[in-house]
């Protein structure tokens, strides 16, 4: 195997991963302010690319403003999803949430299907497609695009989490709500903002992905998976983990389908998952097992 | 809730109604849906001794529901053995992969232990698709014989009452388990690891234990489902059944082994019902389970509690108030 094809293999794997790792945060933020897994996050990416389509198509925007309305409309679903199907289950077990987000994504689902159909659709690439060559590799620009959008958006959410007010007390709500709300952290509103941000986050991944794969309404359910499973490989409610363990995962998936065999890349991504799971029961860059009994 | 007896009590009304309900159904398309409710129903309970009472989670229960049926389908159909055989085969498949994938991964808690058994459901269901030579891939694995006594394969009726006494006996064998030292060592377990150990309870064992028996369940209810409808293909096995299982047992209330009968029998009606409405299907299934879990906190078996205790109180009051106006 030459290494240009595996630099091939990796740039591939590079830039799916970006999406799985944006994903990831999303859990990430919702399951850090809630102790709740929102199964509706790959929904909100499938979401972003679908109404990026849709303003494009349907209402005949131009790329630009229909990628720019698709992404805070996605960003207040999330709110909604917060408001009318989380808030009023509050202070429930946390396995009743799950199931709620799990009726969520389902409606989610329905409600695409119903109104914009079961097609598929392809967004066109934000910058042509005329590939770059790199170290006799091929760059598709669209992967330029995803890779730098995904690094703003790590940047700018560590700026966010460790500079800014609003940030810093969504933190102190990860270790401990009571605590938080006890020096005045509103934290209700600090779950919905956990929401708003996740599904932000998650349709920007949406957007920038939708060029490269084609979008359809079914298409949240397996970019959730990989979401779920990039942020247990990093070890769950570590953000940087969690976009690490996207990268990590794309890259094996795209290894794995290129040098043994297309048909069981999920399943060799899968495998090493759980043979690391089993070696490292947290993760890759979890906290080591520190629980309270 | 009552004790053993009142359970085993409960028990025997749900056989009667499984035994009586064909008397009240029109046709095989019902008789279906009933045969696909008490299969769905047996994979639910064995969940619920793993979720609701060992507090383990599994969502890769799809896996060992697919890894019984394509078992037995390979054993007699491929094969040609005979088709207890082949049941009997697909049910210790299960149980043992089960043991196998257990050992390691229930060291794993919470959604670590989530994200294990759902990797393993996906390999499974990945493995069903492709070994087309084996499984017959994505179009499905067709001739699996139906179970006949004396030359004449058994009808839908006859088939129908075997699945339905398969339930009451997982039923009552989950009852006994649950009413026994084990079932309290699993509460334990549930309420606080440490401190059960610290009273002399194998953990490792006892939820190894509990796993292998809910995937025994499942492989069962899966061969049952292979010679029922003598087809089977991947799609049955896939993630979303794994999803909709665990909803299922959350829907039913998490420590009521009745309540996710009733919790597997209300999700697999509910898309038969909603398939008049064709393109919203989707959508009201997940409205419908949102408004459940959301106004339901004790899941469909405490709001029947709940129900039945209120219609108890206004009975009683009303008979109250009529003494009342009598005197």
């Amino acid at each position: 195997m030459d290494p240009a094809s595996i630099l091939q293999y990796c740039i591939t794997g590079l830039t799916v991963g970006s999406t799985y790792g944006l994903a990831a945060l999303g859990f990430t933020i919702i399951f850090n302010t809630t102790g709740v897994i929102n199964f509706a996050q790959g929904e909100f990416v499938m979401l972003g690319g679908m109404v990026s389509v849709f303003a494009l198509r349907g209402l005949g925007l131009p790329e630009p403003v229909a990628v720019a309305l698709a992404v805070p409309a996605v960003t207040l679903a999330g709110a909604l999803v917060e408001r009318l199907a989380i808030r009023p289950a509050s202070g429930r077990p946390a396995m009743d949430l799950i199931i709620i987000t799990i009726g969520v994504s389902i409606l989610i689902r329905g409600l695409v299907m119903l109104v914009w159909g079961k097609d598929t659709h392809a967004l066109p690439p934000f910058s042509g497609e005329t590939p770059i060559p790199f170290l006799g590799a091929a760059l598709m620009p669209q992967s330029l695009w995803v890779l730098s959008i995904t690094l703003a958006l790590l940047a700018g959410l560590k700026y966010f989490f460790s500079a800014t007010l609003h940030g810093k007390a969504m933190l102190a709500c990860s270790h401990d709500a009571k605590a938080a709300s006890l020096v005045g952290i509103g934290v209700r509103r600090m779950v919905l903002l956990s929401f708003m941000i996740s599904a932000f986050v998650g349709a920007v991944g949406g957007v920038i992905l939708a060029p490269l794969t084609m979008t359809s309404f079914d298409v949240g359910v397996l970019l959730g998976l990989k979401g779920f499973a990039a942020c247990i490989l990093g070890g769950l409610g570590n953000p940087f983990g969690a976009a690490a363990g996207g990268l990590i995962l794309g890259v094996l998936e795209s290894l794995g389908a290129g040098l043994i065999s297309s048909a069981y890349k999920d399943a060799i991504a899968f495998v090493i998952l759980l043979a690391l799971l089993f070696v490292r029961p947290s993760g890759l860059f979890g906290a080591k097992d520190a629980k309270r009994v | 809730m009552g004790g053993f007896r009142a359970d085993v009590l409960r028990l025997c009304a749900l056989a009667a109604a499984l035994g009586l309900a064909p008397l009240a159904l029109s046709g095989g398309y019902h008789l279906t849906v009933l045969t696909m409710c008490c299969l769905h129903a047996m994979i639910a309970v064995g969940l619920n001794l793993l979720v609701g009472h060992a507090g383990q989670i599994s969502l890769g229960h799809a896996g060992f529901y697919g890894l019984g049926a394509y078992t037995t389908a390979v054993l007699t159909s491929t094969l040609g053995l005979p088709v207890p055989l082949g049941m009997a085969a697909g049910v210790l498949a299960a149980a043992a992969v089960a043991f196998l994938v257990g050992v390691p991964s229930l060291k794993l808690t919470g959604h670590y232990l989530a994200m294990a058994t759902l990797g393993f459901g996906i390999i499974l269901s990945i493995l069903f698709n492709e070994t087309v030579a084996i499984t017959g891939g994505p179009s499905g694995f067709t001739g699996i014989p139906r179970p006949a006594v004396a030359g004449t394969p058994l009808g839908d009726l006859a088939y129908y009452f075997i699945v339905a006494g398969s339930l009451c006996l997982v039923l009552l064998l989950s009852l006994n388990l649950l009413h026994s030292r084990l079932g309290r060592a699993l509460r334990a377990l549930h309420t606080s690891e440490k401190a059960a150990q610290a009273m002399g309870i194998d953990v490792a064992r006892h939820k190894l234990f509990v796993f292998v028996l809910s995937a025994g369940f499942a492989g069962l209810a899966g061969v049952l489902y292979a010679h029922y409808l003598t087809f089977i293909a991947p799609a049955s096995f896939g993630f979303s059944f794994s999803v909709e299982l665990i909803v299922m047992v959350v829907l039913g209330g998490m420590t009521s082994l009745l309540g996710s009968v009733l919790g597997a029998f209300f999700l697999t009606v509910l898309p038969e019902f909603l398939r008049v409405f064709e393109n919203v299907e989707v959508l009201l299934f997940g409205l419908i389970l949102v408004l459940c879990m959301l106004y339901l906190p004790g899941g469909l078996a405490g709001g029947l509690a709940a129900l039945t205790e209120r219609l108890r109180r206004t009975a009683l009051e009303r008979t109250r108030s009529r003494e009342a106006a009598d005197d």
